[in-house]
């Protein structure tokens, strides 16, 4: 197995995750201290440095992100755990097993903008990670470690869009989960219509090693225009399905054999989906891809959430494109035409292709689908949600001809 | 309206909204109110002895028991004074008769309020606060404030709180009747009053007399006429011989239905010009069909004094005739010829003698109409009044009011109050809307409103039929058990014939200023069939 | 001001403006279906969607800002493909029955579709989701077999009037427009103001009281102002064949000061009294307790010799007139004026107390 690099999992299973004391003993909250100690400006400009891009998904500069916060009185951080992809777990795992660091990058990041308070937007399916992370908060709270900064958990009531960062907050307002068009964006009005920073655990827990050890060393590592560690999480055919967090211009060949152990019971690779449900195909040809987000994007593919589905070679890919419709059919919001009723349809033809009921037509009236929900959608659901269609239609077109009428 | 309606949904900061049911009654304003609550915050003082859709939204709602307007109102005035909030500078400049009023004031303590109210006196302290401290406040009131023996008090009362605070003549600020009819502002101003002519100048004046007089070439009497409920009671003393009625219906909204059957039997000859047959016209000795809004051309004028134009969109039906019409049919056929070709050359006639809207014409009125006073025909009309606390009189006079019982209170064989008004679906006498197939289809029958212990006390179910009685007399309604009041309050609406609430109210207890009648309070019994 | 090139054409707008805002002002027409600028802006409906030179997506051009330099394409051929797409996929759940609609000729819906060449829908392989149309209210018909999702009905009822008595229930494809526990409107908090039924850009709200009397093509619309309480809010009544046929609202202030377009049930479904059966179309002469019909002449003949005869005999003052609160002023100024200058009496009044 290949050689792992840790930033946020520094002290997975080395601590005890239920004890703010291990953490410390780990060196833990003096990052803060030293945020504490600077000027705001140069805090940003020192995580804008380093170049940490948003471990959501987006792939955004998050210290740019940090300064459009506009001056103002009331201000929020607010930290993505509504971790709904699929095969995806690397933000339960961090929480699990090292609360405090994503702590400490949301304090870190509320003294950037000058916030009192922090919301953990968790996913509903982890009841017992709100448990840990409010027992955590409340070991901070006892400490003071967080000075003047506070933590709130609040819970998804189970919708895969809340994870887009407006549906996020409309969520947390007590609002029916939908995107918000944008400009404006969070960080000039968001929760509440006060500015707002929304992150993802990943790139708060970043954040404390960045100041400990400085963006120079941040900024070295990995590919350079995605620089440090990207957490992954290998499900699927593959031997270890497992989380690892590797230097970001690791090669998707090594995350799958080297890391992952290569393909299960001896069989031979078709393909692997990363970054999610929404995450493109990737045929063997191009295994050879560092996994970081420009490359990725380079190949028509997504990092992502760092999600890594792998598939052998027995498996139906047009069923799986058409589970994978289904999905987008049952989680999107309902708010934008071509969202709403794309995935609809998207399912329905992907459906009849996959009974061998399908023409030629059926796929193309799909493409012309794919191609304006890509552009059209309201918000990022929706225009990713073709993706696995566009993909797998590019590289594996030869399985969806199998199925087609003549 | 002192004040213009839009303003209540942008620049009232505080709302003070006493015997108004406004989302009902005046729906369209009822919404500007919530979005400005909803929406810019602006806080919400609601003051009603029924929990009314804005009572649900308010800051501080206040359950008065019917007929206490002026103890409650003395009371958050003591408040405002004792507390140092009142505008003393606006009271320098802009007022007179502040020491007597203070005076009377200073005994109604928030807890003596309270024992005549029933509203708990922090509500009263905090309802008080609110409406001084905010930044312009309105006072919005209907006929829940007017409609008592003590009428004429309870908007003196108003009128003092608005004074007391600097609450007039900013935008947003004002005390604002909201006008129940879509003409009534304008019948008022066009004279129909017994002692004004049109624009309120008093018959009993000279002057004016004189200039009317020169107008319509006769000679005018200088007596102060009759009011609608001393006409009735003149007819039932047998000292009224004719009356003619255009579009009202005395028969279903007039106090005690008895009174006004036994004053109609009475005349000599009664008219009535209406659309349909109504209950009145049911005893009328001629009938003459006159024309919808729909059907004639001329103008309105709304709660906020905006003259706009009604346009004629269809022919009479059938062979109704436009009111203007008939009038000056008959008034030629009575040896005084009235020429008109049109409702505008009305119009040209009646603004030169009326000096608020001499500013007006029908092309002025294209599009948004224009606000009265209007005096000439460059002004852009006046959204509203009392501009920088200039009162038409010099100085805003403060009244000194003592607090006064209603005239019937509940006594053991009429236990409880009843009090009466509107409903969203229906109108006035409902001669309109019992006709419009919806409305009806929606709300076909009167209902008793009647507090959930009463009728368990009582044994009443929900939309059983019960019997209603005053000293007046009974009539079976359905009943609608809702906590919206007081165990000790029912509430009907007089829109129905088949249950008209105006066979139990009383003729007798009128305002002494104003003879209206006390339609928000008589002694009633409640009784299961 | 902002200076930006739409179409190849240079145009300017205000600071502050949308894409759309700067298009409209510029005469430049870009299609709408959710966008209405008295509503909180949703963004959702993807018609105007324009493309921008240098923005790998589409942009909502109702909510997207105008800016400097912005190079702004609005009928592209990806536009109009992406427009097309639209038009079909919310023509694969309407029910597309022009023919029987209320609002055949003047639905969005279907303008646009006839613009963008829409006949047919490509996606109805599925079928569509067919929503029972029992309201049993009486005033508003539901017929959510041709809703486009605009939620345009949804704001106004919060926006306007501030009732909130309906949302979107359902995700995705099953999102329908409710009430709470998705019941009748008579259970909600719904007011039957008719809001919705004013902004509803097709036939899926409409008025049950004007159905079948009329589309709007047929109509002609007088502005006027309403009958019922003071509030004086402007209206349209909607004639065809000299018959009142429905009451619609212009929104603008221009027209309607008092109440930009808002209405209450009376106002906008408390109009059919006019062609009541009910109505007095003849003068009326009681003789021996019963009413006879009369002729003008004779009924005022008969009113005018009995007043002046009262006048005379028991003067003036045994007279009097209650002028109305629901005539026009000129009818009132009249009426004061035939009391005092022809019976002769102050003795007038009207109910203004009641």
């Amino acid at each position: 197995m290949g050689k792992e690099m840790r930033i946020v999992l520094r002290n997975a299973d080395k601590i005890d995750p239920n004890s703010i004391d291990d953490y410390i003993k780990a060196g833990g909250y003096r990052a803060l201290e030293k945020a504490l100690g600077m000027e705001r400006k140069a805090l940003i400009e020192e995580v804008k440095k380093a170049n940490l891009r948003g471990r959501g998904g987006a792939g955004f500069n998050a210290g740019m992100k940090w300064s459009f916060v506009p001056p103002a009185e009331v201000t929020y951080v607010v930290c993505n755990l509504d971790e709904g992809e699929p095969g995806t777990y690397k933000d339960r795992t961090i929480v699990q097993k090292d609360p405090h660091t994503l702590l400490e990058g949301m304090a870190i990041c509320g003294h950037a903008i000058n916030s009192q308070k922090g919301y953990i937007y968790c996913r509903g399916e982890y009841p017992y990670v709100v448990e840990h992370l409010n027992r955590a908060i409340d070991q901070a709270r006892r400490k003071g470690v967080l000075g003047n900064f506070d933590i709130e958990v609040r819970m998804g009531g189970g919708a895969y869009v809340c994870g887009e960062e407006t549906a996020l907050i409309e969520s947390i307002e007590g609002h029916r989960g939908e995107p918000r068009f944008k400009p404006p964006f969070p960080g000039v009005a968001g929760l509440w219509a006060e500015p707002t920073v929304v992150n993802n655990v990943e790139t708060f827990a970043n954040l404390p090693e960045i100041l400990n050890r400085g963006s120079e060393w941040f900024k070295a590592i990995g590919a350079a225009s995605y620089p440090g560690t990207k957490v992954l999480t290998l499900t699927g055919d593959v031997v270890n399905r497992v989380a690892i967090e590797v230097p970001t211009d690791t090669t998707i060949r090594q995350v799958i054999y080297e890391f992952g152990g290569g393909i299960r019971n001896g069989k031979k690779f078709k393909a692997v989906q990363i970054g999610g449900t929404s995450g493109g195909f990737i045929p063997e040809s191009l295994l050879d891809t560092p996994i970081d987000f420009d490359s990725m994007r380079g190949i028509g593919a997504t990092l992502g959430t760092g999600a890594v589905l792998v598939m052998d070679e027995t498996r139906d890919i047009v069923d799986i494109v058409t589970r994978i419709a289904k999905f987008f059919e049952h989680e999107s919001c309902g708010k934008c035409n071509p969202c709403r009723e794309g995935t609809f349809r998207n399912f329905e033809i992907m459906t009849k292709i996959n009974r061998g009921m399908a023409a030629v037509q059926d796929v193309e009236k799909m493409s012309l689908l794919c191609k304006v929900m890509q552009k059209a959608c309201l918000c990022g659901l929706g225009q990713a949600a073709p993706g696995p269609i566009v993909t797998t239609l590019q590289h594996f077109r030869h399985e969806y001809e199998r199925k087609l009428l003549a | 309206m002192t004040n213009s309606i839009g303003e209540l949904e942008k620049d009232a900061t505080g709302i003070f909204v006493i015997g108004s049911n406004t989302t009902e009654n005046h729906p369209v304003i009822g919404m500007k109110i919530k979005k400005n609550v909803l929406k810019n915050g602006a806080k919400l003082i609601v003051a009603d002895p029924r929990r009314t859709d804005l009572a649900d939204l308010a800051d501080v709602y206040m359950a008065h028991l019917p007929g206490t307007d002026v103890a409650l109102v003395n009371g958050m005035m003591n408040v405002i004074i004792n507390e140092g909030l009142a505008d003393k500078e606006f009271i320098a400049n802009c007022t007179e008769g502040y020491e007597a009023m203070a005076e009377v004031v200073a005994k109604y303590t928030p807890e003596y309020v309270e024992k005549i109210t029933t509203v708990p006196a922090q509500d009263i302290r905090k309802a008080a606060r609110i409406y001084a401290e905010a930044e312009a406040a309105a006072i919005c009131y209907a006929m829940g404030l007017t409609q008592h023996s003590t009428g004429t008090d309870n908007v003196k009362s108003v009128c003092n709180l608005a004074m007391l605070t600097g609450n007039i003549g900013r935008p947003g600020t004002g005390v604002d009747p909201l006008r129940g009819q879509n003409n009534v502002q304008g019948a008022c101003d066009m004279g129909g009053l017994p002692v004004t002519y049109p624009a309120y100048q008093a018959v009993t004046n000279d002057a004016v007399r004189e200039k009317f007089e020169k107008a319509w070439g006769v000679s005018l009497s200088p007596n102060n006429g009759l009011t609608l409920t001393d006409t009735i009671n003149k007819a039932y003393e047998g000292q009224m011989k004719a009356l003619v009625v255009i579009g009202e219906n005395p028969m279903m909204s007039d106090p005690d239905l008895h009174h006004v059957e036994e004053a109609l039997e009475k005349l000599d000859f009664l008219v009535v010009q209406d659309i349909f047959l109504t209950e009145t016209a049911k005893y009328a000795d001629v009938v003459l069909p006159g024309a919808t809004f729909a059907e004639k051309d001329g103008t309105f004028s709304n709660t906020e004094r905006r003259v706009q134009r009604v346009r004629k969109a269809i022919d009479p039906v059938g062979g109704a005739r436009p009111d203007w019409q008939i009038i000056c049919d008959l008034a030629t056929r009575m040896g005084y010829p009235m020429q008109y070709n049109s409702p505008e050359e009305i119009f040209e006639e009646m603004k030169a003698l009326t000096p608020s809207y001499a500013g007006m014409s029908y092309a002025r009125l294209e599009g948004r109409g224009l606000q009265w006073p209007c005096p000439n025909a460059d002004h852009p009309g006046t959204p509203f009044l009392h501009k920088d606390g200039k009162f038409s009189r010099g100085k805003g006079a403060f009244s000194a009011i003592e607090f006064k019982e209603p005239r019937e209170n509940p006594d053991e064989e009429y236990p409880l109050i009843l009090t009466t008004g509107r409903s969203l679906f229906h109108y006035h006498t409902g001669t309109m809307t019992r006709r419009s197939s919806a409305l009806d289809a929606h709300k076909p029958e009167a209902e008793l409103e009647i507090n959930p212990a009463l009728a368990a006390k009582m044994g009443i179910q929900n939309g059983e039929k019960v019997k209603l009685s005053t000293r007046r007399g009974s009539l079976e309604i359905k009943a609608n058990v809702t906590d919206i009041l007081a165990e000790n309050v029912v509430f009907m609406t007089f829109h129905y014939h088949e249950a008209a609430a105006n066979w139990l109210t009383n003729a007798d207890s009128l305002d002494p200023v104003a003879k209206i009648p006390e339609y928000k309070v008589c002694a009633a019994r409640l009784d299961k069939i | 001001m902002v200076t930006l090139t739409v179409n190849g054409k240079q145009i300017q707008a205000p600071k502050g403006s949308t894409i759309l805002e700067a298009c409209r002002l510029n005469g430049i027409e870009v299609p709408t279906l959710c966008y209405d600028p008295d509503l909180r802006l949703a963004g959702s409906c993807r018609m105007c969607l324009v493309e921008v030179k240098g923005r790998p997506l589409f942009l909502a051009s109702c909510v997207a800002p105008a800016e400097n330099g912005m190079v702004v394409e609005t009928e592209s051929t990806d536009i109009v493909e992406a427009r097309r797409v639209v038009l079909e996929l919310l023509a694969a759940r309407h029910d597309f029955n022009c023919q029987t609609c209320e609002k055949n000729g003047d639905c969005k819906f279907q303008d646009y579709c006839y613009q963008y060449g829409v006949k047919e829908s490509r996606f109805t392989d599925g079928g569509r989701h067919v929503y029972p149309i029992d309201d049993p209210n009486p005033f508003i018909e539901r017929d959510y077999n041709k809703c486009v999702m605009c939620t345009r009905c949804v704001r106004a009822c919060e926006d306007i009037t501030n009732a909130r008595a309906i949302n979107v229930e359902n995700r995705g494809h099953k999102a329908k427009i409710a009430t709470a526990f998705d019941g009748d409107l008579a259970d909600s908090p719904c007011v039957f103001c008719g809001q919705c039924v004013m902004v509803c850009p097709v036939g899926a709200l409409t008025s049950k009281v004007s159905a079948g009397k009329g589309r709007a093509y047929e109509v002609e619309k007088v502005v006027t102002t309403c009958t019922y309480c003071g509030t004086g809010c402007t209206l349209e009544l909607n004639v065809k064949d000299n018959k009142v046929v429905g009451v619609t609202s212009n929104r603008s202030e221009e027209y309607s000061p008092v109440n930009k377009g808002a209405l209450c049930v009376k106002g906008r479904f408390g109009w059919d009294f006019i062609h009541s059966s009910d109505r007095l179309t003849t003068p009326l002469i009681k003789e021996n307790g019963e009413f006879r019909e009369a002729s003008w002449d004779e009924a005022l003949d008969l009113v005018a010799t009995r007043l002046q005869a009262i006048k005379e005999d028991s003067g003036p003052d045994s007279m009097a007139v209650f002028t109305s609160a629901r005539i026009t002023n000129e009818e009132n100024y009249l009426a004061q004026k035939f009391t005092r200058a022809v019976l002769g009496t102050n003795n007038v009044d009207h109910c203004a107390r009641l």
